[in-house]
């Protein structure tokens, strides 16, 4: 049953039986999907579950192997996303498809199918960006805007085509709470111009303060449509993974002694496009969960860079169980007892080639594996399949591929592998990012074992509720500085949003992202 | 329709059959070419490949020419695992000549057998210091390994031609370019009557193993290889991408050198102009085919030594070109390269229209309690 | 005297820089679409017998030329198949390809060792040619000299200026990118290695019929591989390009003028000056890893397949 204002109106998009396979997975099981027009509608599912593929083939990027498209009634093939756009569909991705040695006036040139003068166009750009509340500038480069910059440039590059249906993909993921609020008066005004918005999330509260209506999927799936005004978090939760959303409790704890220590880290970039770490601050104590909350492109990177090693500083300016570290290489600040879950999983945390034994012997060495130079084959094995074990990580056996296991069990074998280092200190950046529900769930709570049983934790994450559920204290990191840092019970959303523009302490802030 | 698809994990069968397949294709290819130049396919396939390894010396001659390219394609083996590119071993492999040549001339009268041994590791810290240039401009100044040591072929083989023109040319030569010929004692001794392989095989059969054992057993060659196949997991880790670039070009530099003096002390016996056919470039191909593996390598070998061999032998026998030869060698790389896709794809046939799908209506779920 | 010595040298020097600029070029355009081609010396040398063969078999320049450049484009479609459709390592190609090249030259050449053919000669510009001093030195080349530097204005343009310049630039940055808005990436590839393929052709034809009217084996001596040091030199910007070309043209000239200059250095050492010198042009480009992160196109080398879901 779709809710449809005027039943003589067709749907703006129709998908009837569209199915889409891959070689490991079927990520499209025949969804059937109705948009009306100026509906802001939301597909609801989490992550894995399809949506992303869904839009690629609305968008012509990807072909279906089977199912129909009907657009404003009739049927279509979208082939190309050229062809997408000239039915009036445009599309703003998750991860940026922008160039960032191009101005924005060229990005957008390159988007747009008929060729237009550049004065021309840089004029249209201002026009159409100011109507929005969207202000950029053409003639920048990209590589010099903010993530929130960059997503605006996304939209005015679709708004210049008049959209008919706007596909956003997980938009908020790169803005402030202030700035997601900004988002939605836009596409609420789009709306109500008879654009229709397809908005793919897995964030519930922002689809009910939006959407019209919502289709979930769940593992390539339709489990059901609702209007999302009306239900409770909880059923939205129960279509979407089948059960309620996992809480995370944390028994306060008094903490130990702090064995993290960033002091007034001074970290000038050595790329172009990165961001100066400038007197960085900020300690954990053993036994404690520190959450660091920020936007992405604000420091992140380059603050971990540092934590782990990849980038030396000066040895005192950061200090792990008391040792001055600073300008230790990885390998040394893991014998320290460091422990490290980066961000990227494939190409980072392990080699995609390898198998998972081999993989245990990227950052395990030092458990015995090795002796005298040589590989232990069997300490090796028996440490990989301890963590396969503990950490229900669904592959083969230990010597399965790296590659070949999904992104949620990948991750949950990276995160035990470096818990079953029994680090002093680890460090997980983004740690559930990409992640299904059942392995996020399992990944949070070692982190908050680790934490009961002593180990300084700094969760480094783009996502709010996350650090919400599992930090005893939050800061923020903006522009390269990172504020103090506040126990969660005293923290609201509002503030840290507020510090996330880099409004922090008393010294003025210009923050990357400041939002006019 | 044919579609290219990706497989979802690399093909292990595919990997030890595709040098195969190469091997099968190139032969093929040899079989056209022959005919294209008029001569009789089958006779030149004999003449190539066959009549060569007929004698007791044949095979002595085919063990001889791989030699070198054992010696070199181990060394760049390990380089190619950590995506470090020696290209320039050709040039190691002449400064090595040269290095442990100039031991031989420097002590023409001497008879020791301590002669020998030390001109070999002449001529290997010869390959290892010429090797030090792209080590150190790629480490200290980010300098590209594979331009800085090609150039430095160059370099090497006018350094010994300036030799054999000049300061080291034999004064009782009749003014040829070349050097005295070395004296018995700075000759490597051969294994057998009758054939002129020499000892260096059997070192270049114990490196290729010793460098096996390294790379597949050793917490450096795991360090080798992770920084080849994901640099960003080899930073992550701590593996010093520095110590790697030293390590391998190091190690490669001196197997290259090894090579090289190992020709002026075996077959050559003297320096000469040109010391080497392309012996540290036709290694990179063997290395290639022969998948990294000191196995393959030697195998590979043996097939590059037959090619160099048939080719000269075809030359006498029957006038086809010397230069068939670099045809086939690039040839086996590029059929090579083509059959390694199987590895990481596989054809699909895919229907030209996707099927229309049955509309089931969409799953409706009343208000969910 | 002096002038008419200077004439000659700087005559000689552009002459050398000219297969260069070509050469250079055309990997320029490849590389900045996101491809690395090392193959250049094989096609260079592919081009050079191709050229010599046709030119003379048939007597016509014109011909020679448009077959160094046809050579060079066949080899480098062979490339282009192997790793924009067949996702082979680009680094591993190129190598194969020059090997490949210098084997199949020598082989098609054999036949042409010791033939003769009248080399391009220098045209006269109309005014230009007769102005006092400036006219013998700048206006007498020939018109392959005067086509490489309009070569490079008119990359300077399109890849400043013009929408396929644009997109080729967008494409060498992220071609996953590209590729979602909707272009044919894959064949936009395709075109800039046959570009860079007919380029390095056409160069090692000017080597074969206008610099030393002949064929030797392997006479481009290194010239393909210091085409590409050239471009990584020019941080990726044509008018860069030229301006190394040139220089190096005035290094590997100085080694046949070293006796008129009266150097006493063995011939040997003068001939490495070529290659030492662009190693050590490598190095001070090189040593500021910032210039290379903000100059090379960031997708450089790396394999693309559109259907990666």
């Amino acid at each position: 049953m779709q809710r449809n204002p005027e039943p003589d109106v067709a749907p703006r998009l129709a998908l009837r039986g569209i199915t889409k396979r891959y070689p490991a997975v079927v990520a499209n099981d025949c969804i059937d999907l109705e948009v009306a027009p100026g509906e802001i509608h939301a597909v609801l599912g989490e992550n894995g579950a399809g949506k992303s593929t869904l839009m690629k083939i609305i968008y012509g990027v990807v072909k279906p192997d089977a199912g129909e498209m009907l657009w404003q009634g009739s049927r279509v093939e979208v082939a190309t996303p050229a062809q997408a756009r000239r039915l009036g569909i445009g599309m703003v991705f998750q991860h940026f498809s922008l160039f960032e040695t191009l101005t924005v006036a060229e990005n957008i040139a390159l988007a747009l199918d008929e060729r237009v003068a550049p004065d021309e166009l840089a004029s249209r750009i201002r026009a159409v960006s100011q109507s929005y509340g969207l202000p950029i500038d053409p003639e920048r480069l990209v590589h010099s805007m903010s993530v929130g910059e960059r997503q605006r440039v996304e939209i005015v590059r679709c708004l210049l085509q008049q959209p008919k249906l706007l596909i956003m993909d997980e938009p908020t993921s790169v803005l402030t709470p202030q700035a997601v609020e900004r988002l939605f008066e836009t596409l609420r005004r789009l709306a109500r111009e008879g654009c229709s918005i397809l908005y793919i999330s897995h964030k519930l509260d922002e689809i009910r303060a939006l959407c019209d209506a919502a289709t979930v999927l769940r593992g390539g799936r339709v489990t059901g449509t609702a209007d999302p005004r009306q239900e409770s978090a909880a059923a939205l939760a129960r279509m979407m993974i089948g059960s309620e959303l996992p809480e995370c409790h944390l028994q306060p704890r008094t903490p130990g002694e702090l064995k993290l220590e960033i002091e007034r880290l001074w970290l000038p970039t050595l790329d172009p496009f990165g961001v100066t770490l400038r007197e960085v601050s900020l300690g954990v104590r053993g036994g404690e969960i520190v959450g660091l909350a920020g936007v992405s492109g604000n420091g992140q990177k380059e603050l971990l860079a540092a934590l782990s090693g990849e980038t030396l500083a000066s040895a005192q300016s950061i200090r792990l169980v008391g040792e001055p570290a600073g300008n230790l290489d990885p390998a040394r600040r893991r014998r320290l007892g460091l422990s490290f879950v980066p961000e990227e999983r494939l190409g980072r945390g392990a080699v995609p080639a390898l198998s998972l034994a081999a993989n245990a012997l990227l950052t395990g060495s030092g458990r015995g594996m090795v002796r005298r130079g040589f590989i232990r084959d069997a300490t090796m094995r028996g440490f990989a399949r301890s963590v396969i074990e503990r950490f229900n990580v669904k592959c083969g056996s230990e010597e399965a591929i790296a590659s070949s296991l999904s992104g949620g069990n990948l991750q949950k074998f990276i995160v035990g592998r470096e818990t079953m280092l029994n680090p002093q200190v680890i460090v997980a950046a983004q740690p559930t990012w990409g992640v299904d529900i059942g392995a996020t769930r399992l990944i949070r709570q070692a982190l908050i074992d680790l934490r009961d049983r002593g180990v300084a934790v700094l969760v480094i994450s783009e996502e709010l509720e996350e650090l919400f559920m599992v930090s005893d204290r939050i800061a923020v990191i903006a522009n390269g500085r990172v504020s103090a840092a506040l126990p969660t019970a005293q923290a609201t959303v509002e503030r840290i949003g507020a510090w996330m523009s880099g409004k922090f302490d008393d010294a003025p802030a210009e923050a990357i992202d400041v939002e006019a | 329709m044919w579609k290219l698809e990706p497989r979802p994990e690399p093909s292990r069968p595919m990997a030890y059959a595709s040098p195969l397949i190469a091997v099968v294709l190139t032969l093929a290819s040899g079989y056209l070419l022959f005919s294209l130049l008029g001569k009789d396919p089958v006779q030149a396939f004999q003449v190539f490949f066959v009549k060569p390894v007929e004698t007791r010396y044949g095979v002595g001659e085919l063990l001889l020419k791989a030699t070198p390219l054992i010696l070199c394609a181990t060394g760049l083996a390990l380089g190619f695992r950590a995506n470090v590119w020696n290209i320039g071993a050709e040039g190691q492999l002449v400064i090595g000549a040269i290095v442990g040549g100039g031991v031989a001339l420097h002590f023409s009268e001497a008879q020791g057998s301590w002669l020998l041994p030390l001109m070999l590791l002449g001529g290997m810290a010869g390959g290892m210091a010429w090797a030090t240039i792209p080590a150190l401009l790629r480490t200290r100044f980010h300098t590209n390994e594979i331009l800085v040591s090609l150039m430095l072929v160059y370099v090497a083989r006018l350094l010994l031609s300036y030799l054999v023109h000049g300061p080291w040319r034999d004064p009782a030569g009749y003014n040829f370019p070349q050097s005295r010929m070395f004296q018995d004692a700075a000759l490597l001794p051969v294994l057998a009557d009758g054939i002129r392989t020499n000892w260096a095989f059997v070192f270049a059969l114990l490196l290729a193993a010793l460098s096996w054992v390294f790379a597949e057993k050793t917490f450096a060659g795991f360090r080798l290889k992770v920084s080849g196949l994901a640099p960003g997991a080899a930073s992550y880790a701590g593996f010093s991408e520095k110590r790697n670039i030293w390590l391998t070009l190091l190690i490669s530099g001196a197997t290259a050198g090894l090579a090289g003096i190992a020709e002026v002390a075996g077959p050559i016996g003297q320096l000469q102009p040109s010391v080497s056919p392309g012996y540290g470039f036709a290694a990179i191909i063997v290395a290639f085919v022969g998948r990294l593996h000191p196995l393959g390598v030697v195998l590979a070998s043996l097939l590059m030594s037959l090619l160099y061999i048939g080719g000269e032998t075809a030359q006498i026998q029957m006038s086809l070109p010397a230069a068939v030869t670099g045809v086939f060698q690039g040839m086996l790389l590029f059929f090579l390269l083509a059959a390694d896709l199987f590895i990481q794809f596989r054809i699909k046939s895919v229907a030209r229209h996707p099927a229309p799908g049955r509309s089931t209506g969409v799953a409706a779920t009343e208000r969910a309690a | 005297m002096m002038t008419g010595y200077m004439i000659a040298f700087l005559a000689s020097t552009v002459g050398a820089a000219t297969p260069l600029i070509y050469a250079s070029l055309g990997e320029l355009m490849v590389e900045r679409a996101g491809v690395l081609n090392l193959g250049v010396e094989g096609m260079m040398l592919t081009g050079a017998v191709a050229g010599f063969a046709v030119a003379t078999q048939t007597g016509s320049l014109a011909l020679g030329f448009a077959a160094g450049m046809g050579a060079g484009m066949l080899l480098s479609l062979l490339f282009g198949f192997l790793t924009l459709t067949l996702q082979a390592n680009q680094v591993a190609t190129g190598l194969a390809l020059t090997l490949f090249g210098v084997g199949l030259s020598a082989f098609l050449g054999r036949g042409f060792v010791g033939a003769v053919v009248t080399g391009l000669k220098g045209i006269s510009l109309p005014v230009l040619s007769d102005l006092p001093l400036v006219g013998p030195l700048l206006f007498r080349f020939d018109p392959l000299v005067y086509g490489s530097i309009a070569l490079f204005i008119v990359l300077e343009w399109y890849l400043g200026r013009a929408r396929g310049g644009l997109l080729v630039r967008a494409i060498g940055e992220s071609p996953a990118c590209a590729h979602a808005i909707g272009y044919p990436v894959v064949a936009i590839r395709y075109l800039a290695v046959l570009f860079g393929g007919a380029m390095s052709g056409l160069a090692g034809a000017y080597l074969s019929l206008a610099i030393t009217p002949m064929w030797v084996e392997g006479m481009t001596a290194g010239r393909g591989w210091i085409a590409l040091a050239l471009v990584v030199f020019a941080t990726w910007k044509p008018w860069r390009v030229v301006l190394g070309a040139y220089l190096f043209g005035g290094v590997t000239i100085l080694q046949f003028h070293a006796q008129g200059l009266g150097l006493a250095v063995p011939s040997e050492f003068l001939s490495m000056l070529p290659y030492l010198a662009t190693v050590v042009v490598l190095v001070l480009i090189c040593r500021d890893p910032k210039t290379i992160l903000l100059n090379q196109p960031a997708s450089l080398g790396r394999r693309f397949h559109p259907d990666a879901g």
